[in-house]
C-alpha cells in the first residue's frame, strides 16, 4: 500500500435544480463540498441517514452523475469531466455494485451474458476465452460456473448479488463502489455477501468505496470511516477513531442509536429529536445544529471546517467535539 | 395438488400439542395451533404450520424470522385480514377470550381498530393520500364511537397527534400524508392505530424504512406507549437488536413454524436452536472483533411450497448430521429447553446443543 491516493476528492459538490414549469425555484443541495482519499487497497465507508447524500456522492464517483463542482481524481488522472471516450478505459477500473439486485440484472440476459457482459462492451478477449473467464468469476463468488445459461429469477436475493459482484470484478477493477450491496437480503444472506466482499479485498487488493447506513456492516467492512449529513462530510477517521473516540455529536448519536444485540433493555442513549432537515433550505452554519444538543450561537452563523485534531488521521466538522472519554467504555460480556 | 400434501411426518394435525406457558390461561392474546394455509397455482403453501404463543398486556413479544418464516402471515391471521377465498386457518386465535378463527367478518371488524390494531411497515401506503391525515385518524374513531361528533373526533385525533410527539398537532390534523417526513408518518400512523386505545398493537416491521435515529424515537414512543394504555405489543422484526432492545418475550419462527420460544434473555443470551445461534453471529455488532469474519448460515431460506421435510432447518443446519436421520424425516416438536418456559424445537440433545454452543458460537465471541 502506497501512501499515494488511488481516489482523491476535493470539493466535490452535486446541485440538483427544482425546476416549476420552466423556471428554477430552488436547488437540492444533495453533496455540498466533500473531500476525501482512497488509497489504495483501502476501504471508506461511507455512512449516514437518508438524504445525506451518500449514494449521489457514490455515483458521482463513477461518473453516473455530473458533479456540480469539484474535482475527482483517478489514479492521478482527473476524471470531473471526463467524456465517454476517455471514461472507457477507466470503466474497466471502477466499478460500482448497487443495492437492489432485482433491478439491476436484466432479466432477459443469462447470467453468463450479464458477467460477459462488461468483458464484450470493451473489447476484451481473455486468454481461455470468455466463457472460461465468466465461469471463473462465478466461481470466485461462490456460484456454482455451471449455472451460466441460467436467467436472473431462477436466483435467490444474495445470489443475484451475487451475479452482481461477478459483473463488477470481470474487469479486473481497482476500486469498488459499493452502494448499499447487503441492505436487501435477508440477514443470514448479509453476512453471507460481507464476507465475501472482505475475501474478494484481501485476495484481489481491492480498494473499496462502501456505502450504507448500517454503521454495524461498515465497521466489519471499513478502515477508514466518512459520517455523512445532508451533504456534508461532519467526520472521517480511522475506523477505531470512529466507533472508539467519536468526536462529533452526530457519530456519538448514530453510534447510540443503534440497537445492539448485545445490549439487552433501553440503553442509556443519546437522543436526537426530529428529522433531517430537507436538503433545499440547509440549516445555516452547522447543518446538524437543529438537532444537536450542543449548539451555541456560532453554530448557526458560522460553518465549522472539517479539521483534523491533534494531528492525527481523524477530522471533525464541529465547534465543540467531544474529545473526553471514549463512547464505550466497557464492552458488555 | 395432492402430491405436494403429504408431509414426513404423516398427518401434520397429528402432531402432538406445544406445551402450554403457565401464563397461558390469563393472556390477552392466545394463539394456539395456528395453520395458515393458501391454495396456490403451484400448490399448497403451509405459511404458518402449528404456531402457539401467548401476550399478556403490558408485555411485549418480539417474532423474529426472515422472509417467508410466516411472522407476517400470523399476524394477518390475528387480525382477521386473510381473503377467506383463498386461505384455510385452522387453530385457535382468542383476542380477549373472544375466538376469532371462524368469526364472521363482520363481528372481526368490531374487534380490529378497538381492541386490535396494527401498525405497518409502510406508511405511506398504509395511509390514504387524498385524505388529510387528521381526518384519517378521526375516521377510525367514529368508526367506533359512532355517537361521537365531527368536534369530539377532531379533539380525539388532534391529542392522538399530540400524544405521539408530532409538533403543532391543531396544524398538522389538516395536512396530507406527503406533507409529513417519515417519522412523522410512523407517527402518525400509531396515532391512528391506538386512537381507540387497543388492548393489542402488532407492529410489522414498524421501523425497518425508518433511519436509525429514527427508529430511536419510535421505539421509545411505543414503550412509552405501551407503559400507559398498558398495551399488549407484538413487535415483528428481522433486526435481533431490536428485539433486544423492546422485547419481553421472543419467538423465532422458521419455515412458518416456531423453532424458539422463551425470555428476551434466555433466547439471546442462552439461545438454543441452531437457527437463532446463526442469527446471532451473522449479526455484525458494534463490539468485539470488527476483523473477524461473521458466521453466516449457509444455503438460502427455503420455500414454502417446497419446505425441507423433517427439520426444515436442516439444509442449512451445521449440525443436522449429528441428529442422525430424523432431522430429515421427522418434525422436531417444540420442548422445554432448560430454563423455565424456554422451548425449542431442535432434535439435538440438552447436551449436545450445551457443546456445540460453546464450541462453536460463543467460542468466536460474535454472539453474547
Amino acid at each position: 500500500m502506497t501512501d499515494e491516493p488511488l481516489l482523491r476528492v476535493r470539493g466535490l459538490t452535486k446541485h440538483f435544480p427544482v425546476r416549476q414549469g420552466l423556471r428554477a425555484t430552488g436547488l437540492v443541495r444533495a453533496v455540498d463540498g466533500l473531500d476525501f482519499d482512497v488509497r489504495p487497497g483501502e476501504t471508506l465507508g461511507l455512512v449516514g441517514e437518508s438524504g445525506c447524500g451518500k449514494t449521489t456522492t457514490g455515483r458521482m464517483l463513477v461518473r453516473l452523475l455530473e458533479p456540480t463542482s469539484g474535482s475527482i481524481e483517478f489514479d492521478g488522472r482527473d476524471i470531473t469531466h471526463a467524456g465517454r471516450r476517455e471514461l472507457r478505459p477507466l470503466r474497466q477500473e471502477l466499478q460500482i455494485i448497487f443495492q437492489d439486485p432485482y433491478a439491476s440484472l436484466n432479466p432477459r440476459h443469462t447470467v453468463g451474458r450479464i458477467v460477459a457482459m462488461p468483458l464484450q462492451v470493451n473489447g476484451i478477449k481473455p486468454p481461455g476465452g470468455i466463457k472460461a473467464r465468466v465461469q471463473e468469476l462465478l466461481e470466485l463468488v461462490g456460484l456454482n460456473p455451471e449455472h451460466y445459461n441460467r436467467y436472473p429469477h431462477e436466483f435467490s436475493g444474495g445470489q443475484r448479488q451475487r451475479i452482481g459482484i461477478a459483473r463488477a470484478l470481470a474487469l479486473r477493477p481497482k476500486l469498488i463502489v459499493a452502494d448499499e450491496p447487503v441492505s436487501a437480503l435477508d440477514v443470514s444472506i448479509q453476512a453471507q455477501v460481507v464476507n465475501l466482499l472482505r475475501n474478494l479485498q484481501r485476495e484481489l487488493g481491492l480498494a473499496f468505496v462502501f456505502i450504507a447506513h448500517d454503521l454495524a456492516v461498515i465497521r466489519h467492512f471499513s478502515q477508514r470511516v466518512a459520517v455523512m449529513y445532508l451533504g456534508r462530510i461532519v467526520e472521517i477517521g480511522d475506523r477505531a477513531d470512529i466507533y472508539e473516540r467519536p468526536q462529533h455529536p452526530y457519530t456519538r448519536a448514530l453510534l447510540s442509536a443503534i440497537p445492539d444485540v448485545t445490549q439487552l433493555g433501553p440503553a442509556g442513549r443519546i437522543r436526537l429529536t426530529g428529522d433531517v432537515p430537507t436538503p433545499l433550505d440547509p440549516p445555516s452554519g452547522c447543518r446538524f445544529r437543529t438537532r444537536c444538543w450542543k449548539a451555541q450561537d456560532i453554530c448557526a452563523t458560522e460553518e465549522p471546517a472539517l479539521v483534523p485534531r491533534d494531528g492525527g488521521r481523524q477530522a471533525t466538522a464541529c465547534h465543540f467535539p467531544e474529545v473526553a472519554a471514549p463512547i464505550f467504555e466497557e464492552v458488555p460480556s | 395438488m395432492d402430491s405436494s400434501e403429504p408431509s414426513p411426518s404423516g398427518d401434520p394435525d397429528d402432531r402432538p400439542a406445544v406445551p402450554a406457558q403457565r401464563s397461558d390461561q390469563d393472556a390477552y392474546l392466545r394463539v394456539h395451533d395456528l395453520r395458515v394455509r393458501f391454495d396456490t397455482e403451484d400448490g399448497v403453501v403451509r405459511a404458518v404450520d402449528g404456531v402457539s404463543f401467548a401476550v399478556e398486556r403490558g408485555r411485549t413479544l418480539g417474532i423474529v424470522g426472515e422472509s417467508g418464516s410466516g411472522k407476517s402471515v400470523t399476524s394477518l391471521a390475528i387480525l382477521g385480514l386473510h381473503d377467506p377465498k383463498r386461505t384455510t386457518i385452522t387453530g385457535e386465535i382468542s383476542v380477549g377470550g373472544r375466538q376469532v378463527v371462524g368469526l364472521p367478518d363482520e363481528e372481526v371488524r368490531r374487534l380490529r381498530g378497538r381492541d386490535m390494531a396494527m401498525i405497518f411497515q409502510d406508511p405511506l401506503s398504509a395511509l390514504h393520500p387524498y385524505y388529510t391525515v387528521g381526518r384519517q385518524i378521526a375516521e377510525a374513531y367514529r368508526v367506533h364511537h359512532p355517537k361521537a361528533n365531527r368536534r369530539e373526533a377532531r379533539q380525539r385525533a388532534v391529542d392522538m397527534l399530540d400524544r405521539v410527539g408530532i409538533p403543532q398537532p391543531a396544524r398538522r390534523f389538516d395536512q396530507y400524508p406527503h406533507e409529513f417526513s417519515g417519522g412523522m408518518r410512523q407517527r402518525a400512523m400509531i396515532a391512528m392505530s391506538l386512537v381507540n386505545d387497543p388492548a393489542l398493537l402488532i407492529a410489522d416491521e414498524p421501523t425497518t424504512a425508518l433511519d436509525v435515529t429514527v427508529q430511536a424515537q419510535i421505539l421509545d414512543l411505543l414503550a412509552d406507549l405501551q407503559a400507559e394504555f398498558h398495551s399488549a405489543i407484538i413487535l415483528i422484526t428481522h433486526d435481533l437488536g431490536v428485539v433486544g432492545q423492546v422485547a419481553d418475550d421472543v419467538l423465532v419462527m422458521y419455515g412458518g413454524r416456531a423453532v424458539e420460544r422463551g425470555s428476551v434473555e434466555q433466547v439471546l443470551r442462552a439461545p438454543q436452536h441452531p437457527y437463532t445461534w446463526g442469527l446471532l453471529s451473522s449479526v455484525p455488532s458494534l463490539h468485539g472483533d470488527a476483523d473477524a469474519d461473521l458466521l453466516p448460515i449457509p444455503g438460502n431460506p427455503p420455500s414454502l411450497i417446497n419446505l425441507p421435510p423433517g427439520c426444515a432447518f436442516h439444509p442449512r443446519c451445521r449440525y443436522a448430521d449429528r441428529a442422525g436421520s430424523r432431522s430429515r424425516t421427522e418434525v422436531p416438536e417444540l420442548r422445554a429447553a432448560g430454563a423455565d418456559g424456554h422451548l425449542v424445537a431442535c432434535h439435538l440433545s440438552a447436551e449436545e446443543r450445551a457443546a456445540f454452543y460453546a464450541e462453536d458460537v460463543a467460542s468466536v465471541g460474535v454472539a453474547r
